[in-house]
């Protein structure tokens, strides 16, 4: 199985932008290498099911799990944002988004 | 220079896609219990859940689940048996999971229809729009951004998140390709998201209030040349928040389209910001492509598999359809055809039939709300229904007139009035001493004092000469201040010119 699976530094590039991270040069060659290695070990989950066992999203076969629309307690404010690194007027307070568009 | 529409639609043939976006009225959260409530302070209304902490799970609100499958009945969609839920995986503080969990390839509801009517250069005609799917998904958080251009992402410093809104159901109706059109696309996707509206408001499952963001539609428009058979790049247009923005919108984007496929160059596949102000669009963020979102399916919710017996039981308590309710008051009410259009385009059927229903007649009912109270909203740029007199305020301003306690013309002010916040009908009238002069002996002084003072006119009165009595009539209306009844007033004024 290994070295079946080829990602190339162009879409670790495009991985990296969407995930919002810096990545240099040496770096998406290394990791392009990484990624590689990655994928190939979780390819022989493939093996074990065959043709014959249908694709699931779920481990029982179970549907219409649902709650009636009744009101539970939320949290406080303070409480919600207790594990904020920032906050600012009872909200979260993030970096700037979307620099490049800056 | 600026093309004009006629000219862009002499050449080109729009393709439309709507999608709309419905927040829906449940008591809770899709995916927890947390409250919905418009407005409520910044983070008030989240939990675990909502806020994406680990080991939290989601649960799926039943109602939600009714509400969506009733929009798709309404909107002759099939149910699909066993539908999915999805993560749509991105990087953007508005979902603090760094996903949402909506539906892809599986939505619950698909292939359905509605029609819609739009006036015509040959009448009206009926255009059919069709429904690609209706899917369930949660709402995002509410986004502030501080410092640079006020409230504008573009050079903000940084950016507070309110996530009361996050998790909120929100159900996306999404329709095919809308072609065939022609230089209609804008009325047509105008009246699409109205019939939409009316429908979703029927059926009672969202306040579908675009100014509050409860209904909101994002405008796919493409131009090709006539004949091309083919479809132009498209641009996707958000924060469409009036039903006028919507055609603003895409006969904007058709123009700007136009504008450069005319220069030779390329339109962009990009989203863009609807600008309430100047009616123009401003480019977005680029668009992320469908694989960049990495779909997959969500591990900790089961499938929905709602009960064929169930479906067949909410599309058999269905309301009835807006359309069919319009042609039922039309005949009712006996209106012609011409003025119910006027009713519907005017917004004004649900508030005609609830002022009929607390007591009003329908033709004077009908004549306030498209008379005088459209000519106020019209004058403050607002939708009749967002103007602040109730149907139940116009009811009682009629009973007034009938009982002779208002004049048209007194009524008038008194609309103004309420519209103006000044109270309900009964305490403006109060606090402006407003009343018709009913007292004969004083209208009689102020009828001889008119014709003291203009013996000539009342001359030509008493020869027979009848037109001349409207000078005489006004000033009498002068003398008392305009509340006396006219009507009242020409009677005894002929009287006293031998003429009656």
């Amino acid at each position: 199985m290994a070295g079946k699976s080829r990602i190339s530094r162009d879409e670790v590039a495009r991985i990296a932008a969407l995930a919002r991270i810096t990545l240099g040069d040496d770096e998406l060659t290394h990791l392009a290498g990484q990624i590689d290695g990655i994928l190939d070990a979780v390819a022989v989950v493939q093996e074990a099911a065959g043709t014959d066992v249908p694709a699931m999203s779920h481990p029982l076969e179970i549907s219409n799990v649902t709650r009636p629309d009744l009101i539970r307690p939320s949290l406080t404010p303070e409480e919600a944002l207790s594990g904020a690194p920032a906050s600012e007027e009872s909200r979260f307070r993030v970096p700037q988004i979307l620099g490049e568009e800056a | 220079m600026a093309l004009s529409y006629d000219d862009v639609v002499a050449r080109y043939e729009p393709s439309l896609g709507l999608e709309v976006h419905v927040e829906l009225n449940t008591e809770t959260k899709m995916f927890c219990g947390c409250a919905t409530v418009f407005g409520a302070p910044p983070n008030t209304q989240t939990c675990p859940v909502c806020l994406g902490m680990p080991g939290a799970l989601p649960m799926v609100n039943e109602k939600a689940i009714e509400s969506t499958i009733r929009i798709g009945l309404a909107l002759n969609c099939a149910i699909t048996p066993k539908s999915r839920f999805a993560r749509k995986n991105y990087f953007y503080p508005d979902m603090p999971k760094n996903f949402q969990i909506s539906q892809y390839d599986e939505p619950i509801c698909t292939n359905g229809y509605l029609d819609v009517e739009v006036e015509t250069d040959e009448g009206a005609k009926t255009f059919r729009i069709e429904i690609e799917r209706v899917h369930m998904e949660e709402d995002t958080g509410k986004s502030l951004h501080v410092g640079g251009a006020t409230g504008r992402i573009h050079g903000a410093e940084y950016s507070l998140l309110d996530y009361n809104r996050a998790g909120i159901p929100l159900v996306e109706i999404v329709t095919k390709v809308v072609s065939s059109t022609g230089k209609y696309a804008p009325e047509v996707a105008k009246a699409y998201v109205k019939e939409l509206r009316d429908i979703l408001r029927s059926l009672g499952v969202s306040d579908v209030k675009m100014e509050q963001g409860s209904l909101r539609c994002d405008a796919n428009v493409s131009l090709a040349p006539i004949g091309s058979g083919k479809l132009g790049t498209r641009s996707e247009t958000k924060n469409v928040n009036s039903l006028r923005s919507v055609e603003r919108a895409v006969r904007g984007e058709m123009i700007r389209h136009a504008g450069l496929l005319d220069k030779g160059e390329r339109v962009v596949q990009e989203t863009r910001h609807f600008q309430e102000d100047t009616g123009a669009t401003r480019s977005g963020r680029s668009k992320e492509q469908a694989e960049d979102y990495r779909y997959f399916p969500e591990p900790d919710l089961t499938p929905v598999a709602p009960d064929a017996t169930w479906i067949e039981k909410l599309r058999s308590e269905l309301p009835e359809k807006p359309s069919v309710r319009r042609a039922r008051l039309q005949a009712l009410w006996q209106v012609p055809d011409k003025e119910m259009a006027a009713m519907v385009n005017a917004g004004a059927v649900d508030l005609v039939e609830e002022t009929v229903a607390l007591g009003a007649d329908p033709t004077k009912a009908r004549g306030w709300w498209l008379g005088e109270i459209s000519r106020l909203a019209n004058e403050a740029e607002v939708e009749l229904s967002s103007v602040s007199i109730s149907p139940k305020e116009v009811a009682r301003i009629v009973e007034l007139i009938g009982a002779g306690e208002l004049t048209d013309k007194l009524a008038r002010q008194v609309v103004a009035a309420v519209i103006a916040g000044e109270g309900d009908p009964d305490s403006v009238i109060a606090a402006k001493g407003i009343k018709v002069v009913s007292d004969e002996s004083s209208l009689i002084a102020a009828i001889e004092k008119a014709i003291a003072d203009q013996p000539e006119t009342a001359e030509k009165v008493r020869n027979g000469h009848l037109p001349a009595a409207g000078a005489l009539i006004g000033a009498v209306m002068k003398e008392t201040k305009g509340q006396a009844d006219a009507a009242r007033v020409r009677e005894l004024l002929l009287g006293q010119l031998g003429q009656a």
